[in-house]
């Protein structure tokens, strides 16, 4: 199991949309092989830079309203919040370095 | 330094890595990051993978052929490969992390990518819609409707694992025939929920921020019509994954990489290739797997050719205590040392 913080849809708002850091949701489901794949390379980049953002996970089964909300259509689906916004999304699964590429506005 | 690389981690991948370490060759096997298991960890049921009469998961059945491989010492690391060196004698495999790995051969097993149908909209809505994959989001079409694109074995099992979610999936096919196995077909044509658009092809996607139709193209008389639906999985073929060894490897006419015969010898002595790669006709986990033998044994015959000053490196440095060749010894670093 992941150590990222699991949110759900009673703590959406408080944990992502009201948080004064950038927050990646990582939409995924237990069924869903590229979100396995690529739930440890989050893991890794929330390690590197916990500082600046923060990664959680949201399962899209438990959670259908949240997932609906943000039509979510595909996933792994990640996204980032800023003050509540999307300000970034990001489909499927990618290597480290090309979700950091893809992350870079948020990494540095 | 190793005797053996494999890049690839799908049936022609694990079964190399199985025949080699049984070869007591001690592969090093890189899987990818986030790809591992290759193409049948998208996939649910295989039912024509023989040993299997009750059928398999795909991903369960990629954990088997990993952990047959690791038994007999085959190390998986779980990383992509950037740059290959595979010119001369000595192999030099380049990983995401920087980390540089050399080796007496690889074997080549990068398999295939989808395909995609090469429309403006597609990548914009790809992730909103557009999906290759319907064992990942087939779950979020509830009471949709939705279109497969393509004719052959993975449209039609696409297509019919769509139908326990949509209320209709349309397949959308080029010809007037199908390419898919006849049980295949025969499921697709039996379930209710599945029409069949024949001589069509999607022509245009449309949509602002998600799906909501396609332009469907008549494939003999060129008429057009809209066809209002919110998910379109392409299922139309694949490409082989060449582009790492474009100008060291010879291709084919096709595109995959160039083998002599039926073996697995590539242009470059001590490169090995197998699977989906070298394969534009037949595609199978089985064939991958048996194509994945072939380049094991052609390794472990190409090994034992190579003269004992090459080979020493690389034995030296994983067997302990394995007896120097007489007149010379193996230091610290596995290099070869000549006695005084």
């Amino acid at each position: 199991m992941s150590n990222l913080k699991q949110v759900t849809d009673a703590t959406f708002e408080q944990d992502v949309l009201n948080s004064d850091k950038p927050v990646l949701v990582d939409f995924w489901a237990e069924w869903c092989a590229p979100c396995r794949a690529v739930g440890p390379v989050l893991e890794k980049i929330a390690e590197e830079n916990g500082d600046k953002i923060e990664i959680v996970k949201l399962n899209v089964d438990d959670n259908p309203e949240t997932a609906a909300k943000y039509h979510i259509t595909s996933i792994p689906a990640m996204k980032v919040y800023r003050g509540g916004e999307v300000v970034k999304s990001v489909i499927g699964a990618k290597p480290k370095p090309a979700l950091e590429s893809e992350l870079a506005a948020f990494l540095a | 330094m190793r005797q053996m690389i494999i890049i690839g981690s799908g049936p022609a991948g694990y079964t190399a890595a199985i025949y080699a370490a049984r070869a007591e060759l001690e592969p090093l096997l890189i899987a990818s990051s986030v790809e591992a298991g290759g193409e049948l960890m998208n996939t649910t049921e295989v039912e024509n993978f023989p040993g299997f009469p009750e059928g398999i998961m795909g991903p369960d059945l990629m954990d088997k052929f990993r952990l047959q491989a690791e038994r007999f010492g085959t190390e998986v690391v779980y990383d992509d490969v950037t740059e290959v060196d595979l010119t001369g004698d000595v192999k030099r495999v380049t990983l995401g992390s920087g980390e540089v790995h050399e080796a007496l051969s690889v074997v080549v097993a990068t398999g295939s990518a989808y395909r995609k149908l090469g429309l403006p909209d597609e990548d914009r809505l790809s992730g909103y819609g557009v999906s290759w994959c319907a064992t990942c989001d087939g779950a979020f079409f509830r009471k949709r409707v939705v279109a497969v694109v393509g004719g052959g074995d993975s449209a039609m099992e696409e297509a019919t694992f769509l139908t326990r979610f949509a209320d209709k999936v349309y397949i959308i096919h080029r010809r007037d025939s199908l390419r898919a196995s006849k049980i295949m077909q025969q499921r697709a044509f039996d379930n209710p929920k599945i029409e069949f658009l024949w001589n069509s092809e999607v022509a245009a996607i449309s949509g602002e921020t998600a799906v909501e139709s396609v332009t469907l193209r008549d494939t003999i008389t060129g008429e057009e019509r809209e066809l209002e639906l919110t998910g379109l999985f392409i299922a139309v073929g694949n490409d082989p994954r060449v582009h790492l060894f474009h100008g060291q490897i010879d291709l084919t006419l096709e595109g995959t990489l160039a083998v002599e015969g039926r073996s697995s010898r590539t242009n470059l002595p001590g490169v090995f290739a197998a699977g989906d790669v070298i394969d534009p006709t037949y595609r199978q986990a089985i064939t991958a797997a048996a194509s994945g033998t072939v380049a094991a044994l052609d390794a472990e015959h190409y090994l034992a050719s190579l003269p004992e000053a090459l080979l020493a490196p690389a034995k030296g440095s994983v067997e302990e205590g394995s007896a120097p060749v007489a007149g010379s010894t193996v230091d610290a670093d596995g290099e070869l040392v000549n006695l005084p």
